[in-house]
């Protein structure tokens, strides 16, 4: 009976340890959607009414055009991006040969644009970015995020974790102090999400636009008073494959909408 | 539950230093308490009023609710302060505003009249050396506290 009971506290305190080192587990993990009014949800489901389908059909005609001195469409490489495409955004950020790094899924289409078309790199942000992006990561819409198995991913994946679990800014909150420990309740009048990568690029309505992972990553640095990251900073790509190891299993929605 | 555990560790710092006091900053606490004000005499409780409430400035509505306006915009991350100023004395109200961090060091509350250490910290330039309020400011808000007494 002791023994058995021994076994219960050693299987107790794996599963805490596990818990803790990947943030919030098995059935407790929720998507930013579950959060949400029922007038946002059904904004959401419905492609119709969803104003983020905009930046995926845009994203469509993208795909189709023929750019840069290599005059070549994504296309010309991909064919078709339901069949190519389906599943790609559910293992970003990826390793990178060419630059010994993680690479995300915003950076392999500049990296794409810049090696096989041959045309200058669209910025952060941008219209066009983020149309592809979108575009590319609605193929994998309703997958479960299954982040690839790379040995080479770990040290950057265990910076992403060192930077959410570290207190920044005046305020001098982590992300996990909010996200990790105080889930579910609201800061001002906002219910705290678990901050989930579920759903970028998505359409948020307090921006009133499409916005990247990363954008949302600066805000919620902005929001503690810290220095934001500059986009596609190194440090940002490690937090997004931190993001996604604590989503795993979670599905993607894009494009998602949040309030 | 939170008020509990805030109140043991508040004891445990009394025992550990009873009797003395320590020097921090330019106050000085005493058990769980800072005694004197900050600065001057006492605060304004009509700015102190109109100062939590300002979500810009000191955030603590972001976390707190209470007998303050726009409740539905109240967070629900830190306990209500309804009758804060019959629960603590003066003192006790103005150490957790100055540096909650003294009582319960893993706390999300941020240490008003501290300034963050720089390193890795990444503080913003426009709030950097700074700290969150000023020692005006929280008499202020601790004057106005003291008047919730139920
Ligand atoms: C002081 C609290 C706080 C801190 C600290 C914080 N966040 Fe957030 N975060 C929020 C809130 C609140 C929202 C939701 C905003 C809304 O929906 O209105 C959010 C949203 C998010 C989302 C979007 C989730 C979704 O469903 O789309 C992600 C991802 C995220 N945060 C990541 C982070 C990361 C990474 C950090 C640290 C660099 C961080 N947050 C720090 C409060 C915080
Ligand atoms: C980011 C969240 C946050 C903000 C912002 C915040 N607090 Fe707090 N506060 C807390 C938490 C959490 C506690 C409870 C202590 C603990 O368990 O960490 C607390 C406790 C207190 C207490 C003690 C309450 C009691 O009944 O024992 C007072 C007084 C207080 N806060 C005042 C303020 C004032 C005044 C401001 C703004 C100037 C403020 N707080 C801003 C999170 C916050």
């Amino acid at each position: 009976m002791r023994a058995l009971w021994g076994l219960v506290g050693i299987i107790a305190a794996v599963v805490c340890s596990m818990a803790i080192a990947a943030g919030i587990e098995g059935s407790a993990k929720r998507s930013g959607f579950d959060f949400m009014t029922p007038e946002t949800q059904a904004l959401q489901a419905d492609d119709m009414s969803n104003p983020g389908m905009l930046w995926v059909l845009q994203g469509e005609q993208l795909w189709q055009q023929s750019e840069g001195r290599a005059d070549v469409a994504c296309a010309g490489c991909h064919g078709d991006a339901s069949q190519t495409m389906r599943g790609v955004a559910t293992r970003y950020p990826a390793f990178d040969e060419a630059t010994g790094r993680p690479i995300d899924l915003a950076g392999r289409i500049n990296s794409c644009r810049g090696e096989r078309q041959q045309a200058e790199p669209l910025t952060p942000e941008s219209d066009a970015l983020l149309a592809l992006t979108a575009y590319v990561t609605h193929q994998s819409r309703g997958m479960p995020i299954t982040p690839a198995i790379d040995a080479r991913l770990a040290p950057f994946r265990d910076n992403g974790r060192r930077l959410f679990q570290s207190r920044i800014g005046q305020l001098d909150l982590s992300c996990a102090s909010c996200h990790d420990d105080n889930w579910g309740k609201r800061l001002g009048g906002s219910v705290m999400p678990q901050a989930h990568p579920t759903g970028y690029p998505l359409y948020r309505l307090e921006w009133q636009t499409v916005g990247s992972l990363q954008r949302r990553l600066r805000n919620c640095m902005i929001g503690v008073r810290a220095e934001p990251f500059a986009f596609g900073a190194p440090e940002l790509v490690d937090l997004e494959l931190h993001l996604m190891e604590r989503a795993r299993g979670l599905r993607v929605e894009t494009p998602a909408v949040r309030p | 539950m939170m008020r509990t555990a805030c109140l043991a560790v508040a004891g445990l710092l009394l025992a550990a230093s009873s009797g003395a006091c320590e020097e921090a900053g330019s106050y000085v606490v005493t058990g769980d308490a800072i005694m004197e004000p900050l600065v001057g005499g006492k605060g304004d409780p009509a700015r102190g009023a109109a100062l939590i409430s300002d979500r810009q400035r000191s955030l603590c509505t972001l976390c707190h609710s209470g007998p303050f306006p726009d409740a539905h915009l109240h967070g629900t991350l830190a306990p209500d302060l309804t009758g804060v100023g019959a629960r603590l004395l003066e003192g006790q109200i103005r150490l957790r505003v100055v540096d909650m961090k003294r009582l319960v060091p893993n706390t999300i509350m941020p240490s008003y009249y501290r300034i963050a250490e720089e390193e890795g910290r990444r503080v913003a330039t426009a709030w950097r050396s700074k700290p969150i309020l000023t020692g005006a400011d929280i008499e202020d808000i601790v004057a106005y506290l003291t008047t919730l007494k139920g």
